[in-house]
């Protein structure tokens, strides 16, 4: 088994009209033991900017702390909060120095730029960007998620339809997934707020 | 004086070996072994391509009216879960049944083999129903001659005879053991949990179909490679009967309301030095 899939996850980002909503399951496993349900792989950077780190857990917490270190340097440094474009080049650098023998993540990023324009982004677990007009994923459901995610995205949905479907597409992913699930974790982000819902799952 | 030797025979003594249209009926089926000089690489690539759902938690249990019979209904390839509707649990006749752990094609084919061919025949000839006893015995006989060929079974037969209540592990590997209480597949220790702790043997029919019921639950919550549906039969003197199937899903929230206010974990910044 591969050491991505050793504690199981699923990630998802999309976007809406002027919003974006990212989501996660909520378990941690080792292997098919299921050891925590109330996990949170999301995180938020700033007001409008989210990372969320699918693969091993302990590189992703390991890996977010070093992300927020770097981003509050920034803060002090410049007197403002990055661009999400510009977080993503961070990560990137920053899985980039670990070439031969990297993190096991694959970050799902998201944010709001200052026109209000959303922005989400993946990359492999040695830095490789990859941009999205429309939906990214990741984790142990990946497969299932693309499928879902193809079936179910419209472009330009305001904030509660996107969370409908954002909701739906997780959900019916991880029912498919031995290694993810055991409830969901919703952000939606829009220029004024951000909304965060627990979901209920399936607890099996 | 003449002893009446014929119950030492093997089964179906009444068909005699002559008599064509039902010859080696009651054998176990047997199967060609493929024309290659590296039988051992062939059987190992053999496995991997029918790579057996392993993902499974069954248990069955005896108290003082019958046994309780309960399964989950997942079956799992790796870690794509490929059918949340699975029946583990196999009706061999109606007083006798199996469960179903390791790989799907084996455990159905040869609990149909047993409930068709030898149950049935047995009963033909020998004019009452075969016991527990005798029906895993000749399971276990079977799959011995084919240990170390790559079937993967691990199953309990459950049933009613004229002893009373049976209850029976069987094995590919040739084991069989006989019991009060087992759990069998990737989810058996979370269930053993659950079981041992609520176990007694004068139990009523509705306690022990509640503490399967339970026991599966909880199998099916940290095993992921277990869920679905938690199905209970129970096995009385009048034969089997399916008591529920409820869906794990529902199961949850009925055993656990939601309550608001639950403590979130969170990633907090260690405190500096």
């Amino acid at each position: 088994m591969s050491i991505f899939e050793y504690n199981g996850s699923a990630l998802i980002a999309m976007v809406g009209k002027n919003c974006f909503a990212i989501a996660s399951d909520r378990r941690l496993g080792v292997q098919l033991q299921t050891v925590a349900t109330d996990f949170k792989r999301i995180n938020q950077v700033h007001d409008r900017l989210f990372i969320g780190l699918s693969g091993l857990a302990t590189d992703a917490q390991t890996l977010y702390q070093r992300l927020m270190f770097r981003h509050k340097l920034y803060q002090l440094r410049e007197e403002r909060d990055m661009k999400p474009e510009t977080f993503a080049s961070l990560v990137s650098a920053i899985l980039y120095e670990k070439r031969f023998g990297p993190y096991f993540c694959q970050p799902v990023i998201a944010g709001l730029s200052d026109e209000d324009r959303p922005f989400i982004c993946t990359m492999d677990s040695i830095g490789a960007k990859e941009l999205a007009k429309d939906f990214v994923v990741a984790g142990t459901a990946s497969e299932s998620l693309y499928g879902a995610c193809e079936a179910m995205f419209k472009p330009d949905m305001e904030a509660e339809e996107l969370f409908e479907i954002v909701s739906q597409a997780l959900l019916s992913s991880v029912d498919r997934d031995c290694l993810s699930g055991w409830g969901g974790h919703v952000f939606v982000v829009t220029p004024t707020e951000v909304k965060e819902r627990i979901l209920k799952g399936r607890m099996d | 004086m003449k002893l009446d030797t014929s119950g030492l025979e093997s089964a179906a003594p009444l068909v005699g070996a002559s008599s064509g249209f039902l010859d080696g009926f009651a054998d176990a089926p047997s199967f060609e072994v493929p024309t290659t000089n590296d039988f051992d690489g062939f059987q190992k690539e053999a496995i991997q391509m029918v790579k057996p759902a392993k993902g499974t938690t069954t248990l069955a249990f005896i108290f003082k009216d019958g046994v309780m019979v309960a399964a989950d209904s997942r079956a799992s390839m790796g870690g794509y879960i490929s059918s949340q509707s699975v029946k583990k649990i196999i009706e061999i006749n109606p007083y006798m049944l199996g469960t179903m752990a390791g790989g799907a094609a084996d455990c159905q084919f040869w609990h149909r083999n047993l409930g068709i061919k030898v149950c049935r025949l047995h009963e033909l000839a020998n004019k009452r129903r075969i016991s527990v006893t005798g029906a895993s015995k000749l399971l276990a006989n079977i799959l011995y001659s084919y240990r170390g060929m790559g079937l993967s079974v691990g199953t309990m037969i459950a049933g009613w005879d004229e002893t009373g209540p049976g209850l029976y592990y069987v094995d590919s590997e040739g084991g069989r053991l006989k019991g009060m209480r087992f759990s069998v597949g990737s989810g058996s220790p979370y269930a053993y949990g659950v079981l041992d702790d609520g176990y007694r043997y004068d139990m009523s029919v509705e306690e022990a179909a509640e503490l399967a019921r339970r026991a599966i639950y909880h199998a099916t919550f940290r095993d992921g490679a277990s869920g679905g549906v938690a199905s209970v039969y129970h096995v009385g003197p009048n034969g089997w009967k399916k008591l529920s199937g409820d869906d794990v899903g529902e199961l949850h929230y009925h055993y656990y309301p939601v309550v608001e206010g639950a403590v979130e974990q969170e990633m907090v910044e260690v405190a500096a030095a």
